[in-house]
């Protein structure tokens, strides 16, 4: 696998520097609100170790918010496994697309693939050269890897703790934690209504199946709009940048 | 049950990332599988902000979590950091019950 040697290592000190620091930045805003899980998950019926467990073999904040939303909602575990991978199939997208930029092989892209995730791709994805994109990268995933397993013990203890999460209105934070994550994406009108189709959709489902399959209909209906709707204006810049 | 699922999604989200990293880019080049792999997370993640905040059990409800979603939206619109929207959020539903 010696597909292009991208981009030359040529980024001077004081650049990697600045891209260290801005990814440090995102790390630490991003990492920190790990406790924000770790009190949602307990309070969706997992426990302390299960939480913890998710946090360090998913890796991957909107997968772990929805399959614990789906287990707190009552829905089988398994459904909840099946919503929290359609969302990570997003991370191989960014893969595709950071593959020939960060351009490592063999065992180093088995251990940086675990870092592949919304921030660490958005702080890699916009440098020029190979050596910029892994500093971005690895500052970026290596410290919200530390923080977001942190926090989410500490969450995950202090969720224990408090006792009935309605109380202080945990169970709002997680529609307010998917919808901040969902945020950034509502650029485009065609994407607000695909969004307002989908929660529809969802909501039309509630009464008629069980727990965990309408989130997974209204996926499977964006994915026919998706499949079926005209291509996008031929000016229109690729979205990764965010 | 709750850990074969939590150890199935979690290999397997690791396995969606290493794919990701491992295909060859040209895939991504049609625009069609481009265009999916844009609107699924949008349509997922509205989907789940709809169950979470409108529904109990299988009945679909208006409460508390309503207006909390309101503040947050409003926050979101101010650009308030993650953390203040999601406690925001939590703070103004737990308010409301109080009251």
């Amino acid at each position: 696998m010696s597909e292009g040697a991208a981009a030359p290592d040529d980024v001077p000190p004081e650049d990697r520097r600045s891209i260290a620091r801005d990814s440090l930045a995102v790390g630490l805003a991003t990492g920190t609100y790990g406790v924000s899980f770790g009190a949602v998950s307990v309070s969706s019926g997992l426990d302390v170790l299960q939480t913890c467990v998710l946090s360090l073999l998913m890796f991957t904040g909107a997968s772990q918010f929805a399959m614990v939303g789906v287990i707190a909602s009552g829905g089988a575990p398994l459904s909840g496994a099946l919503t929290a991978l359609l969302l990570g199939t997003r991370n191989t997208l960014y893969g595709l697309r950071l593959a020939p930029l960060l351009a490592w092989t063999g065992r180093r892209r088995v251990g940086a693939a675990h870092l592949l995730i919304d921030e660490s791709t958005a702080m890699a994805v916009t440098r020029r050269t190979t050596a910029g994109a892994r500093v971005g990268f690895l500052t970026t995933g290596g410290s919200i890897f530390v923080l977001w397993n942190l926090f989410t013990l500490l969450g995950a203890i202090g969720g224990t703790a408090i006792g009935d999460p309605r109380t202080y209105g945990l169970d709002a934070a997680v529609g307010a934690a998917f919808l901040a994550l969902l945020w950034p994406r509502l650029q485009q009108r065609r994407t607000v209504l695909v969004a307002l189709l989908a929660a529809a959709v969802a909501l039309g489902m509630v009464p008629v199946t069980a727990a965990g399959i309408p989130v997974l209909v209204a996926g499977g209906v964006v994915l026919l709009v998706g499949l079926l709707a005209r291509p996008d204006e031929p000016d229109r810049p690729d979205g990764a940048a965010r | 049950m709750t850990w074969v699922a939590i150890v199935v999604a979690g290999v397997g989200c690791y396995l969606l990332k290493l794919a990701g990293l491992s295909v060859p880019a040209r895939v991504l080049e049609r625009p069609v599988v481009a265009r999916v792999a844009d609107l699924i997370p949008v349509g997922l993640l509205a989907a789940l902000v709809a169950i979470q905040v409108f529904t109990t059990g299988q009945a679909l409800v208006l409460d508390a979590r309503a207006l909390a979603l309101g503040v947050a939206v409003v926050l979101l619109a101010l650009r308030a950091p993650f953390l203040v929207v999601v406690f925001g959020a939590a703070a103004v539903a737990a308010l409301v019950r109080l009251v």
